[in-house]
């Protein structure tokens, strides 16, 4: 864990004269995964927004000087017969070098070796799965060598080919080549597991710190306000 | 037919299959049909003060996408039901304006009208269409399939909609002297919707679309002069012959 690379203070966000995000506070250290967590409608994916300096706001968001983010984006609007194979996304962020590209594929777990590997290239965007379209979602961000991935709301539980998690992959891929990581997330399980700092949102900022001394009983209540319990199994709150 | 109609009717069937095909998966198939009847007073204007009728018709297809560009931009109202007063209006007002003696060609098109200087803009402004959407291509569709990615990665995605609407101006400015105000969205749908139906990537579904914009066209034109009947109805029938027999390769 390095220098710090986001800087956020009192961030607040208004539409329409209403506040969506009130005096959000946070900061994100190098190598860091930060979890953003909170009820549907919490501002959440605004406040991605507002990172990513796509709405307007005020206070302050500060990025480390000539940082690189890369974004995942929650879906896209592709219907199942949109023309365009998952080959011809990875490029549409720009022209690249093809092993570029399958260096960013390989590192989310599409080996060229695979069967798979072409087959899916050649396949249409929409008729993707939701693990292959997430996965190739993350490759699209990791090329352009990102320092930063902001992830909206990685489903839990999905896998490609039977072997990791979304978060595993997060995991490796910190090991790897020391990806900062924000997401957005309902699976408090996964988050306990694999983030290092929990923002807390109800439009207004719950809480922030370590997972173990902030994802507990009144936070859960604060958050979702009703008799939730964080148990260390399997469950997502989505669902709720 | 001369050679400036044959070499008219290539570029524009391939500029407006290539330009159709990004209209409909920005899902403004509805909005180019409509758009196109604002083009009827600019070219009545354009006749009633002897100019080119092409000049006439981008004037106002100009003010009209402005239009469409700031209420999709400034407004929460419902764009699909500006355009229908919008578009409806102007088809009315240019119904009025435009000489009785010339109603039917700018409504249905005569691409035996066509003349040199006619063809002469038709290739220019064809291949200056096709190599700027090219360009842009990549941005637009990232900018059609998230717009948040592509701002993300640095897409100007408000202007790029501006340019793109520009674009279409064009494409039905040069396409009405074919088909007519009344039949252009059939020239930019029906290729696309065809292309749509037998491909799978983009590159081959804007090639094949602008392909079978051109066949459409030279084809349509070659039976109408063969069999004395009016140019633009045969080459919508034309080119929805091709989207019927796509419908038999159609890929599910």
């Amino acid at each position: 864990m390095g220098e710090e690379i986001l800087k956020v203070e009192k961030l607040t966000i208004e539409f329409y004269g209403q506040k969506v995000v009130e005096d959000v506070n946070f900061t994100v250290k190098k190598g860091e995964v930060l979890a953003i967590v909170g009820p549907n409608g919490s501002g959440k994916s605004v406040l991605f927004r507002a990172l990513l300096g796509l709405v307007p706001y005020t206070g302050k968001v500060i990025w480390q000087k000539g940082i690189k983010i890369g974004y995942v984006p929650q879906k896209l609007a592709v219907e199942k017969d949109f023309p365009l194979t998952a080959g011809e996304f990875m490029t549409l962020r720009g022209a690249k070098p093809k092993q570029e590209i399958e260096k960013a594929l390989e590192d989310v777990g599409l080996h060229k070796k695979n069967k798979e590997f072409g087959w899916l290239l050649e396949k249409k965007l929409g008729q993707l799965s939701s693990g292959q379209l997430q996965r190739l979602l993350i490759a699209n961000s990791l090329t352009g060598k990102p320092d930063i991935l902001l992830f909206d709301e990685p489903t839990a539980g999905i896998d490609i080919a039977g072997e990791e998690t979304i978060y595993e992959l997060f995991r490796k891929l910190q090991a790897s080549i020391e990806l900062t990581v924000i997401l957005i997330s309902h699976d408090l399980n996964a988050i306990h597991d694999f983030s290092d700092n929990v923002l807390g949102l109800n439009r207004k900022q719950i809480c922030f710190g370590r997972p173990h001394e902030v994802l507990d009983h009144k936070l859960l209540h604060h958050l979702y306000g009703e008799d939730v319990e964080h148990h260390h199994h399997n469950h997502d709150l989505s669902a709720l | 037919m001369t050679s400036f109609q044959i070499i008219s009717a290539i570029f524009i069937g391939l500029a407006a299959g290539y330009v159709g095909s990004f209209m409909v998966l920005r899902r403004m198939a509805l909005v180019g049909d409509a758009l196109s009847h604002v083009a009827l007073p600019g070219l009545a204007i354009a006749l009633l003060l002897n100019i080119n009728p092409f000049i006439g018709a981008f004037a106002t297809l100009f003010i009209g996408i402005v239009c469409v560009w700031l209420i999709e931009n400034r407004t929460e109202l419902s764009t699909e039901s500006l355009i229908g007063l919008f578009f409806t209006f102007s088809l009315a007002v240019g119904i009025l304006i435009t000489p009785q003696s010339e109603l039917l060609e700018a409504l249905f098109g005569d691409i035996s009208k066509i003349s040199a200087l006619d063809s002469y803009l038709a290739v220019i402004f064809s291949i200056a269409l096709i190599t700027i959407m090219y360009g842009v291509s990549r941005g637009f569709i990232l900018g059609t399939i998230s717009s948040d990615l592509a701002k993300a990665s640095g897409v100007k995605v408000s202007r790029l909609n501006f340019l793109f609407l520009i674009l279409v101006a064009v494409i039905v400015a040069l396409g009405i002297k074919a088909v007519g105000t009344l039949l252009m969205g059939a020239l930019v749908i029906i290729p696309a919707i065809t292309s749509k139906n037998i491909t799978s990537s983009l590159r081959s579904y804007t090639t094949a679309s602008s392909l079978i914009g051109l066949i459409s066209l030279l084809g349509g034109m070659i039976i109408a002069s063969r069999l004395n009947l009016p140019s633009g109805p045969i080459i919508v029938l034309a080119s929805s012959g091709i989207f019927l027999v796509s419908l038999v390769f159609a890929r599910k």
